[in-house]
This record gives C-alpha cells, structure tokens and sequence, in this order.
C-alpha cells in the first residue's frame, strides 16, 4: 500500500516496534531481578504498562491500515471512553440526563463526522461555541435550578478535554503542507511518539532519579528530577526525528518542547479533578495505567496547541 | 434440579444480544467481594434504580449460574406490551408477580416458592420498586415472608451503583457512563430474628457494598 510505501513512516514504525520489545524485555529483566516487595511491584507495574503499550500500538497500527478514516474512528472511540469516565466522576444529577446523553449521542459523533469531511470550520469551533450554548439551554429546560452552572459548566469541560481537544490529534491529517511528501499520518505519528514517550519517560526518570516532589498534594509521583530529564530526553527524541515533520532539527525541537510541557500540564490539570473528586484514576480499562482518560491526559493539551502551532505556521488549509 | 434443556436458537441470540448491549451500554465492572459457596441455589438480593437492573446482575453472574436463575419482575409492566413480554417470558423467563393487592390474581409469594423448589434461583429487588439512586428505601416485608417460608436459602446482597444515571425512571435514551455491581457475602435469616430487623440487616448488607 503507498501509504508503506514512504521511509520515513516505515522508519518511525519500526522504531516503536523496537521500544517496545526493549520495554518486554525489561520488563522481564526487572520482573526476575526484584527482590523487595516494592522492587517487584514496580515491576509488575512496568510489565502492565507495556502490555498496554503493545495494545495500543497494535491498535494503532490496524487504524493505519484501515485507511484516512482509521484514526478518526479509532480517536472517535477513544473519545467516547475518556467521557464516558469523565462524566461518570461529575456529580451530575437526574436533570443533566438529557444533556448528558447530547453530548454522546449528538455532539461527540458530530465533531468526529465534521473531521471525517474535512470541515475545519465547523469543527474548530462547534463544542466550543454550538455545544457550549445547546447544553445550557438543554439544560434549563429541565428547570432544575440546584448548582446550576457548576453542573452545566463540568459537563462542558468534559466534552472540551475528551472530545474537542482529541479530535486534534488526527485532525493533523487535514493539514496541507507544501513541502512536506510523507502522507500526515507520519506527523501524527511523530505526535504521539513526543507526548507519550514524554510520559513514559517522566515516569521511568521519576522512579530512577526522582527525589523532589513537584506538587505532592496533587501526584505523588511527579518529581522535579523525572519532569526535567523527561522532557528533555522526549524533546530530544522528537528533534532526533525532525526528518519525519515538516520542520526543520530546531523547530522540531522547539515544537517538541511545547509538546511536552502541554502535555505536562494537562497531566496535573486531570490530576487535579481527580483528587477533587477523592479518586486515584479514572477508570481500570488499561491496565497499569489506570483509565483511558488517565493515558490521554497529557495528549488533550498538547494536540490541540500543536495542532494550531503546525496550522498557522506551515498549513495552506 | 432440572435438567438444562437446549434453548431455542432466538432465546440464546437475544440473550446473548442484551447481555453485550447492557455491558457495552453500561460499561460494567463487577466485583466480588466473598467467594461463592458451593450450594447454588440462592436468591440475589439488589437495590433497584433503573430498567438494565436485572440485566445486569444476570450477565455478571458466571454462565452455569445464570441459566438457573430468573429475575423477578412486576407484571404490570413487563407483560405491558408484546416486545417486553416477550423479553420477560421467553428470554428471561422472569417469574412475573401482581404487585397490586387489588387485582392479585396469584400469590407473589406462591410463585416465588414454586421457582425455589424447580431448583432455580431468583434475582429479587426487595424495595419492590426503582428509586432515584440515592438511598436505598426500606425493603419490603414481602422478603421475610420468604425467608421464613426457605429459612435455609442463602441469601446474596448485591449492589448496583451508578445505574440510576445511565437510565433514570422516566428516561429512554440512556447516557453510557460506567457502572459497577458489587456481590457480598450471604447473609439467612436468624432463627427468632423479628420482620423488621431482619429487612432493614438485608437493606443494610446492601447499602454497605457501595463503599465496600
């Protein structure tokens, strides 16, 4: 298929194919080596996350070959599960049903179509503009006045973090670059080796290295040390692999920095919510990792700031 | 204990189609919180907040329990219309009970003994009706009537948490957030126990496994 046909893509495939068998074979290394209780729960813990990582690489990868339409579909799902855990943890009541039910029967769906035919216009601004004035008015027709804007305004933020905001990432599909001949899909790719790889390295360095706690009320796992060496490393990945974007070794870097840090933030930002809400993750759907939206975080911040970044500096669209 | 009959092919395609459905619909976790014992029989007892209630102890119980055991269900509603009395009779095979005193035409708790003693177990929302999610309201003295009448039948408190968001009363369209539905330990009647503590113990039992 000539969507295999191009080197660049083929080259960053492989590339994750060997980080993850590395992963499996730490994972097993670490998992023979533990002696204490916490070393082997470590371990065990790694050995969850990269069977999670070869699921959805795998998923991924069968997305790919499904054609344009497979990673809008496969986001369109991912969307699906990250509200769906967002709002189970909103203190919705009886009358935010029909809302609710908006959101995913009518506007979810939406945003996902309006990716499918291209239109930027609508879907760049229908939750934050539409969405945001529908669900109110749905909402006051219940007449139920009890906390009434802090019920309408958190399911709203639900749909803008599990929905608006990760229907960017395979909307960098729509972008049009002159110059750049691999198929988008390659930059999507490139995205989320940056981001998720930030992750996972933030988390490999805190445990290695990590000492200070950055906001122990907030994470108790993120540290000064394992934020600076893992985003630095991932920033360095991202530059090590400029020739798949369309920008050059420094922008590259550059873009691969604010990347980062976006995905950062919406890390500590869902980390809030959850301590707000007295839970430690948002759900058990991945394992070792917690929730989808838990895996996602770092992504709903980061992939629409890059997204915009790439548009209004390099897209004709 | 009757022997297991090979069921038509549209009873195992819809059961199988609604079970599927309820957990996608509902995204169901389900825990146990004691291990099961090895007597079979038992009556599950759950609070009741929406439709997919029954649907969804049933398809989380393991497949060899679940073709022995019926919800029971109000006739009034179930046998309201074609599509739904179909469900309740021929998929389900729910016992249906009269919940009016006034046109009772059978015993509720005549047809709830006949189901015990065919060997089948039965899935029982003792407050008798959906509530809002909230609390658990008082479980109806219907339940010790046949607690006393089985006095050793094990009886399993399960509780259905989130449900009444996904489907309220009065609602269709559900909203598919996650649900979980938790198994307890089992609980009997004591010998000498009066009505009244007896049902509020089996509510409590209930109510304890939303923190559990």
């Amino acid at each position: 298929m000539s969507l295999f046909g191009h080197p660049e893509l083929i080259r960053l495939l492989l590339g994750v194919l060997a980080l993850l068998v590395g992963c499996s074979l730490v994972g097993f290394v670490l998992r023979a080596r533990a002696l204490s209780p916490e070393a082997r729960a470590t371990a065990v813990n790694f050995v969850a996350r990269t069977y999670a990582w070869w699921i959805m690489a795998g998923l991924f990868a069968l997305a790919l070959l499904a054609g344009r339409l497979g990673p809008i579909i496969l986001f369109a799902l991912v969307s699906f599960l990250a509200l769906r855990e967002f709002l189970t943890l909103t203190p919705t009541t009886a009358s935010d049903h029909c809302a609710m039910a908006c959101t995913f029967f009518l506007v979810a769906p939406a945003q996902y179509a309006l990716l499918a035919i291209h239109w930027y216009g609508l879907y760049s601004i229908m939750i934050p503009v539409y969405a945001f004035l529908l669900l109110p008015a749905v909402n006051v027709l219940q007449g139920d006045t009890a906390r009434f804007l802090e019920r309408t305004a958190a399911v709203q933020w639900a749909l803008m973090a599990s929905v608006y905001a990760i229907s960017y990432a395979p909307a960098l599909l729509d972008l049009t670059i002159p110059g750049y001949e691999t198929p988008p899909v390659t930059l999507l790719v490139w995205f989320l080796i940056v981001v998720q790889g930030s992750d996972f390295l933030q988390y490999v360095f805190g445990k290695l290295v990590g000492r200070r706690k950055i906001a122990p009320l907030l994470s108790p796992s993120k540290t000064w040390e394992g934020f600076a060496a893992g985003i630095g490393a991932a920033s360095l990945a991202g530059t090590a692999l400029w020739w798949a974007t369309p920008f050059g070794p420094w922008r590259a870097a550059l873009m691969a920095l604010i990347i980062t840090l976006m995905g950062f933030l919406g890390g500590l930002t869902m980390s809030a919510i959850k301590r707000d809400r007295g839970v430690k993750d948002f759900g058990t759907l991945v394992s070792g990792h917690g929730g989808v939206l838990d895996r996602i975080d770092s992504l709903c911040f980061s992939a629409p700031v890059f997204f915009h970044l790439t548009r209004y500096f390099y897209s004709t669209t | 204990m009757k022997t297991p009959v090979a069921e038509p092919l549209d009873v195992r395609v819809g059961v199988w189609l609604l079970v599927w459905l309820a957990r996608l619909l509902t995204g169901v976790q389900v825990r146990w919180m004691a291990p099961l014992s090895n007597v079979r029989q038992r009556i599950y007892l759950a609070n009741h907040t929406s439709h997919l209630d029954a649907l969804v102890v049933w398809g989380a119980l393991p497949q060899a329990l679940r073709r022995m055991t019926r919800p029971v269900a109000a006739r009034d509603y179930w046998d309201a219309d074609p599509v739904r009395r179909y469900l309740a009779q021929r998929v389900f095979r729910a016992v249906l009970i009269d919940r009016s005193r006034e046109h009772r035409q059978s015993d509720p708790l005549r047809d709830m003994l006949d189901a015990l003693d065919e060997g089948l177990s039965l899935i029982l929302f003792p407050e008798g009706t959906r509530g809002p999610g909230e609390a658990i309201a008082p479980f109806r003295p219907g339940l010790y009537r046949l607690a006393r009448a089985r006095a050793d039948m094990e009886l399993l408190p399960v509780h259905l948490a989130n449900l009444s968001r996904i489907l309220p009363k009065g609602s269709i369209v559900p909203t598919p957030l996650l649900s979980r539905v938790t198994f307890g330990a089992p609980i009997r009647l004591e010998p000498g126990e009066s009505p009244d503590s007896f049902l509020e113990r089996a509510r409590r039992a209930v109510e304890a496994l939303a923190d559990a």
